[in-house]
Order: C-alpha cells, then structure tokens, then sequence
C-alpha cells in the first residue's frame, strides 16, 4: 500500500504526541483543572496526585528516586538551569571575578548547551570545548585529558541530536564520581529510546524533554541527584518555590501529566520499539549506501541511536536535494543558505565539511514509522541523488577521475 | 522556500541537459565554446556549452549545474534562449530579464548573474578559440 504523503521522518526534530498520552492530559484542562500548590481542598489534591504519578513515571524511566525529578518547559531550560545552576553554586570565586572555575563540554553539543556554556565564558569561567573524533563520539579519555584541578561541571550530551552518535555516558560518569566533578548530561535524544540508569551510570544531572519521546511540547525534566553527592543548583527562576526551590512557577500539570504517561509508554515499548527502529534504519542506510555511490553515513557505525539517519551525497547541492525529496518531511544536514553550502557545525566537528560538494539529510524515524514509508524514502532519495547527478558537472568530472578539490574555481 | 512553477517545472524538466563531450574533449573543438562559473563551496557550479555554426548562429546549447532550483532553473532557461541566437544577440541577454522570467525572489538573484556569467563565458571561450578578441569584463556585478 502506498505510504500516504508527506511521510514524516523528522522524529528527532520532535514526535507526534501518542493518542495515549492525549488522553490521559484531556481530564486535566477543565476536570481536574486544580492548582498542584493548592493543599486545602480537593482540586489542588487531584492536580498534586496527576504531577506525582508523572514523576513516579518520569522517575521508573530513569532509575531515579520521584524526589530527584524537577519539571521544566523542556530541555533547553533543563540544560540552562543545570549548567547555569551548578556552574553557580560550586563556583571557585564569587560573581565579577575570573578564575570561577573550569567546565568540560564539546563542540558538537546542542546549542541549549553551547549558548550557557558561552555566557558562563563571559562571566569569568574557563570552557574547554572538546573535538570529537571522525566518529563523532566523545569518549571518557577525552575528558579525562581536559580535567583540572579547578574542574566544576562537565556537560556532555548522551546521544547527538544531529547524528545519533552515542558519547560515552557511564565512562565518563565513573571517571567523574572518582574527580568528585559533577556531570550533565543533555539525554534529549537518548531518554525513551535506550535503558537509562542514572544510578548506575554515575549521572548527577540529566536533561531531556516530552515532545521528542511523544508526549506534549512545552514540558520536561531535570534530573537532579541528591545522595552520592548530593547536588546543589542555584535556582535562575525564583518565585513560589515550586520544585523545590529549583524552579518556581505553577506546574504545568496538564503537560506533566501527558510527560509521566509519555515515559511510561517508553518504558513499556522501548525494546520491541528499538528492535524495530535499528532494523528499519539499517535497511534505509544499507539500501542508499548500496543503490547510490560515493554516499557516506554520517558518525560512528554502530554507536548510534536506533532512530536517527545521517547520510551525505556527493556531488549534489542541499538546497536542490530537499527540494527533490519534498514528499519526506526530514531535515537537511546542510544548513544551507540561498548562495552558499554549508555543513552544519555538527557535521563540520567531524570533518564532514572538508569534502566540498556534497549534502546530507536526516531521516529520523519513530513510533509510527512503517517499512513502507522507508521503501518509499529510499525511492525519492535515489531518484532525487539521480536526476541531481545527471545535472551535475562535478559528477561528471568524478567519471573523468578528476579531483575537483585541486581545480582552481573562480569563486563570486 | 517556495518557488515559482517556472523554477520548479525546469527542476523536474530541465531543458538541455548534457555537453558535447568530456572537458577535454570540447577543448579542442573551435565551434564550442564552454563556460564554466561558480565554485562548489560556494553551493553553485554552471557549465554552460554552445555550439556555433559558420554563420555564427549558435545551433545548440547545454548546460550541467549543481546548485539549487533556481540556478538549475536559470542555467535551463539560459539554454532555450541561446538557441537560434547569433552570438551578438546572445550576449544581450541579461540577468535581469531571467530573474523577470522565473520570478526570482532577491536571495536568489545571484543564479541569474551566473547564468550571464556563464554565457558571456562561454562566448569569450569560443571567440578565443576562433581568434576573436575576448569582450571586456562581464558587465553584471556581483
């Protein structure tokens, strides 16, 4: 049966929300449309029980006890507020003076990372940025090698948002633990997807977000530890005190709610759903790599997440590629602008962009993704790779067996 | 980014597509005369290929381009036009009237200015190759 179009293979940028999970929120708009902080009569109770089944959900997903579950708006303010919060309360020197202390993180990692990291700069922090290598991975040697005595904070995402690479997670917690420096991780990604275990991989703080594992957009959470060590944050949104100091604001008990059953869900389904995924990638990975050549998959071969497709295509333009795609919804690895082709900062940290012409897409699947719409991705890539190629004159010019990176081009 | 139905007809239907043989070939060949502009880290390469006939019309024209669909819409274009033009008329033809036919949006004016580049330089190859004196500096600025 043809896939009805477009086709959506875009689950990593976010996922459509699990009927499930709909239905679990709708009672809690205008039913038990109670306040969590009220304690005196029964609409606030009913709120109160909704947000702590969610974190007793959002909790059995991690290996977390409820009580280290902080609920955001999303990654991005879980990552702001870990990375910024820590950052603040072990600083070395007090506020307008340098020398505050050292953080670890890597190029490649999300700009809701990249961005914190980069004020904390500015406000007398050192930042050692850290290069992956041609596999993208970061592994525990690496930050080992960046560690000092005036170490704080490493911050070093689980799996890539670009390229589904995985970093070494436990390894890098361990060596963490033993140098008593606290580790965040951005699991944005990963959470959901793989079996994650905070206790046992020596996570002190992790961030990860609803809409990318089918619940609701607008939610997420915050894992902060609190025995062995117990983690401190300096809270950034003060207020009522919600959450434990940490962040202040009315729960959003509606989006919570839908969290808690979107993790359970997870939990529920993530073998048989991972199993599924790698096999459907593998096909649409194998398939292109087979039918069109002078095609690379981006990032390490097999550390990488079930879901996410990183592929590039010699000899095409990006622009011109999405638009003979234009019945898959997916996200081109260029960030590519109207005069000028350029690989995404992720994609240039593992030295994707050193190869001039090419371009790359990535395909993300999810939980309803079906073989049928991968059999129909892989025709409209290849036919789209073709019909480019049969344009090009640098593809010509690969037939001829001429280097076209030691031709002189009069560049405008 | 949406286009017009021009750009995306001559993406799905490109006009002209192809050479007169391989670059070393056409090389040798005084009655073409090709054109190459752009550079691929700049996202854009045309080639553009002319064959002229001894009353100096040109008889065929073909164009390779990696790019985006407005410059492969401004390179096919190009070729339609070129052909049955002397080489005279051919160099009238400007960027602006390109931007006019495929309603260009302002971020995308560039690909009509390479496709004038092209063209001029694929004529200066064939006068050069003919020993006509090369026409000044394209007069299109970028």
């Amino acid at each position: 049966m043809a896939p009805k179009l477009p086709i959506y293979l875009d689950n990593a940028a976010t996922t459509r929300c699990d009927p499930r999970v709909v239905e679990a929120m709708l009672p809690y708009f205008s039913e038990k449309f109670g306040n969590a902080a009220s304690r005196n009569h029964k609409f606030g109770w009913e709120a109160e029980d909704g947000v702590e089944l969610a974190r007793e959900q959002a909790a059995a997903l991690i290996g977390a006890n409820p009580k280290e579950i902080i609920f955001t708006s999303g990654s991005t303010e879980s990552n702001n507020l870990a990375i910024k919060g820590a950052a603040e309360m072990y600083a070395k020197a007090p506020a307008g003076q340098t020398g505050r202390g050292h953080i670890i993180t890597a190029v490649h990692e999300h700009k809701a990372v990249l961005d914190p990291c980069k004020r904390l700069q500015r406000e007398g922090f050192d930042v050692t940025f850290l290069e992956p290598g041609a596999d993208g991975i970061i592994t525990a040697e690496m930050v080992a090698g960046a560690m000092r005595p005036d170490t704080i904070l490493v911050t070093i995402m689980w799996a890539n948002n670009e390229i589904g690479t995985i970093n070494e997670i436990p390894q890098i917690g361990r060596l963490c633990h033993e140098r008593e420096v606290i580790l965040h991780t951005d699991a944005t990604q990963w959470v959901g997807k793989m079996p994650t275990d905070v206790e046992r991989d020596c996570v002190d703080l992790m961030s990860w977000s609803g809409h990318k594992m089918y619940g609701p957009k607008g939610v997420g959470a915050l894992f902060v530890r609190r025995r062995k060590p117990r983690v401190r944050l300096e809270a950034i949104i003060d207020g009522g005190g919600h959450e434990r100091g940490m962040r202040s604001g009315t729960l959003n008990v509606t989006g919570i709610v839908g969290f808690g059953k979107a993790c359970e869900l997870c939990k529920e389904h993530m073998e048989q759903e991972r199993d599924r995924l790698v096999k459907l990638r593998r096909k649409l990975e194998t398939e292109l790599s087979r039918r069109i050549e002078v095609t690379q998959v981006n990032g390490h071969a097999d550390k990488r997440l079930p879901h996410i497709c990183n592929i590039s295509f010699g000899f095409v333009e990006g622009e011109s590629l999405m638009m003979g795609v234009k019945d898959i919804a997916c996200s081109s690895g260029s960030a590519c602008t109207s005069a000028s082709l350029e690989p995404s900062y992720v994609l240039k940290s593992l030295g994707v962009g050193d190869e001039l012409a090419h371009s790359s897409l990535r395909l993300s699947l999810g939980r309803w993704t079906t073989e049928e719409e991968i059999d129909f991705a892989i025709e409209q890539v290849v036919k789209a790779v073709e019909h480019l190629r049969t344009m090009s004159p640098l593809y010509d010019l690969h037939k001829e067996g001429i280097d076209i990176s030691k031709i002189q081009w009069q560049a405008h | 980014m949406a286009y017009s139905d021009k750009v995306v007809d001559h993406y799905q239907n490109p006009r002209n597509v192809g050479s007169f043989g391989t670059s070393s070939e056409v090389a040798k060949r005084s009655d073409v005369g090709v054109g190459i502009v752009g550079a691929p880290e700049c996202g854009d390469v045309m080639q553009l290929q002319i064959k002229v006939n001894e009353q100096g019309v040109i008889e065929d024209a073909k164009f390779k381009c990696f790019g985006c669909g407005s410059a492969i819409a401004s390179s096919s274009l190009a070729t339609e036009w070129l052909k049955g033009k002397s080489v005279d008329d051919a160099l009238a033809i400007k960027n602006t009237q390109i931007v006019e036919e495929l309603s260009l949006p302002p971020v995308k004016i560039h690909c009509s200015v390479l496709a004038e580049d092209s063209i001029r330089a694929a004529i200066a190859d064939y006068r050069k190759k003919n020993g006509v004196a090369a026409e000044a500096a394209p007069a299109a600025a970028h």
